[in-house]
């Protein structure tokens, strides 16, 4: 076993756990805290796929305002951060069994994909990675249009949400 | 290649080379190595720490009119260690109601958010930790681990007033920080990197010259980062006792004290590493790496030295004031001035060194200047539309 796999089963378990306890910890704030902790996990891991560009993304983006805002959200609209209702509603067992055939199915699916079992091969020094991102991003024959689609998205869901939290007086 | 060229090297080599001797593992050895290096980093770095405190006092009373610390030792520099030892003797207390694991790890996360920055300060050509190649968003990243140990503090004290301070910091943070992104991308399209050394090695002229606004819009977000005056007000004594450290006491009160002032010292250093040059100084760099350390040192001190001077200057200003500052006139000038630069960056990129520095000085000012004409025609609209009724009111009488 290799250095980097050991790294990958700690980083993945802590992820797991921490993901669980996000659903299973009775106070909200705590619950946030600990998605904090599993969006950290996730970031790890892009740092081992070596997509610093991700994960550092993922830092700024998921920490650094969707779990702040998260965060804002339970303070702000709650007395008591505790839950105290049941956890788990009567519909528990299609989420459980949603899940395990998501997951099955994902695992079929890796399964029969070619470079499943292949070892990565080496990426050569100087590869600049986030450099080949930016052009894939920006170039005519790359991903360009839906690039373009997904900020035209995204600046509908901000129009909405001033259109929203406007006081018309 | 010895030591007085590349001393960082030579030391990792010696030490691997010892631990090797041992009879100890390569990797385990490289490992440790590694390990010893950012020990001693982030033990100067403390040491920086002490004497900023000292620093930063002096500064405070001269722009005062005081003299500052000056009874024990020379010029008072044994105060800040008798300070840390009062602080570490003091009674630790941990408010009834406060949620435990949260209130201690909150004052560690706001450490830790600052002194990982230095991972990617590049401190000579040849003496850094990491070359990130996206060294820009690594800072807006772990500036996202301070918001977030800044919330965590406020709300496990259990205090209101806490809570209140954490809120408005954040807020802050949180928008201040789309202005700092959208300046810090105007060294990455001059230098085509975002890569700190990177952005170093490409500025032969400074970039503060190529664009003054950004480097100014840089500095003013990075105020508001660091929750420095004017824009303190998560802390404002008079309506909040002390923001969101209130019920920290002792040591963790210190560690956010000392979080602060090396925090306010590292965005000197990064403001340098943007606009001023970094290590660079009329070729002073390639004599020696050591030299390089002392001219960034020196940089990022007069950095500081900056905050330091409009925190004492400045008065604070109120939180709704300072967040349509940010929304209403930073953010947009700041997402101009990055469409300005990447066109005119375009247009320009044959054209001789000279005509490009002058074109993109001149757009700058031009950005500057429109954006405080339209300000200044906003503003006078919004007196004439308060202050218009009251004038007819007089004339009828």
């Amino acid at each position: 076993m290799t250095g980097e796999q050991i790294i990958f089963l700690i980083v993945g378990a802590v992820t797991l756990i921490c993901g669980l306890l996000v659903v299973t910890v009775r106070n909200l704030v705590h619950a946030a805290l600990w998605l904090v902790a599993t969006l950290f996990g996730v970031a790890i891991l892009y740092t081992l796929l070596n997509a610093s560009f991700l994960a550092v993304v993922q830092v700024v983006v998921y920490i650094g305002a969707i779990a702040i805002l998260f965060i804002f959200a339970v303070m702000l609209t709650r007395r008591q951060a505790a839950e105290t209702g049941p956890s788990v509603n009567t519909n528990w067992w299609v989420g459980a069994l949603m899940s395990v055939l998501t997951f099955a199915g994902l695992a079929y699916l890796l399964q029969t994909w070619s470079g499943f079992s292949k070892q990565a091969s080496s990426i050569p020094s100087g590869f600049d990675a986030i450099n080949q991102l930016g052009e894939a991003l920006t170039s005519p024959v790359g991903y360009v249009l839906p690039f373009e689609v997904a900020s035209v998205l995204l600046l509908a869901a901000l129009v909405g949400a001033v259109y929203l939290a406007f006081n018309k007086k | 290649m010895n030591f007085w060229n590349d001393p960082l090297k030579v030391a990792a080599d010696w030490l691997t080379g010892i631990f090797v001797g041992w009879g100890m593992n390569d990797i385990f050895a490289h490992v440790l190595v590694v390990f010893l290096g950012i020990f001693v980093l982030v033990l100067i770095l403390m040491v920086i720490d002490i004497l900023l405190v000292w620093i930063e006092r002096k500064v405070v009373a001269r722009f005062q009119d005081r003299i500052g610390p000056n009874r024990l030792g020379p010029f008072g520099l044994i105060q800040p260690f008798a300070d840390i030892i009062k602080l570490l003797i003091k009674e630790d207390i941990t408010p009834d109601g406060a949620d435990k694991v949260v209130y201690n790890i909150a004052p560690m996360l706001s450490m830790m958010s600052v002194l990982i920055l230095w991972a990617v300060v590049p401190l000579a050509p040849v003496m850094l930790s990491v070359d990130l190649n996206m060294g820009v968003l690594f800072i807006i990243a772990a500036g996202s681990i301070g918001t977030l140990s800044i919330i965590m503090a406020g709300w496990s004290s259990n205090n209101k007033f806490s809570v209140i301070g954490a809120f408005r910091q954040v807020a802050v943070m949180i928008s201040f920080e789309v202005p700092m992104l959208a300046v810090m991308l105007i060294p990455t399209i001059f230098s085509g990197s975002m890569g700190m050394n990177a952005i170093i090695q490409h500025q032969n002229i400074w970039y503060v010259f190529l664009s003054p606004l950004a480097a100014l819009i840089f500095m003013i977000a990075a105020i508001a980062e660091l929750g420095r005056a004017p824009f303190d007000l998560a802390e404002g004594e008079s309506e909040l006792v002390a923001g969101f450290n209130v019920e920290y006491s002792g040591m963790k009160f210190g560690m956010f004290y000392a979080g602060e002032l090396l925090h306010a010292f590292t965005f000197g250093g990064f403001w340098t590493i943007l606009f001023f040059g970094g290590y660079r100084f009329f070729g002073l760099e390639q004599v020696s790496p050591f030299l390089a350390i002392a001219i960034i040192l020196f940089k990022a001190m007069v950095g500081y030295w900056v905050i330091m001077w409009v925190k004492y200057t400045v008065m604070r200003i109120r939180i709704d004031q300072m967040l349509a500052f940010n929304w209403k006139f930073l953010t947009p000038v700041a997402f101009v001035l990055v469409m300005v630069t990447a066109l005119m960056n375009a247009l320009l990129r044959g054209a001789g060194s000279w005509l490009y520095v002058t074109g993109m000085f001149l757009s700058n000012i031009i950005v500057a200047w429109v954006s405080l004409e339209i300000v200044r025609s906003i503003g006078k609209k919004e007196r004439e539309r308060l202050e218009g009724p009251k004038q007819v009111a007089e004339a009828h009488h």
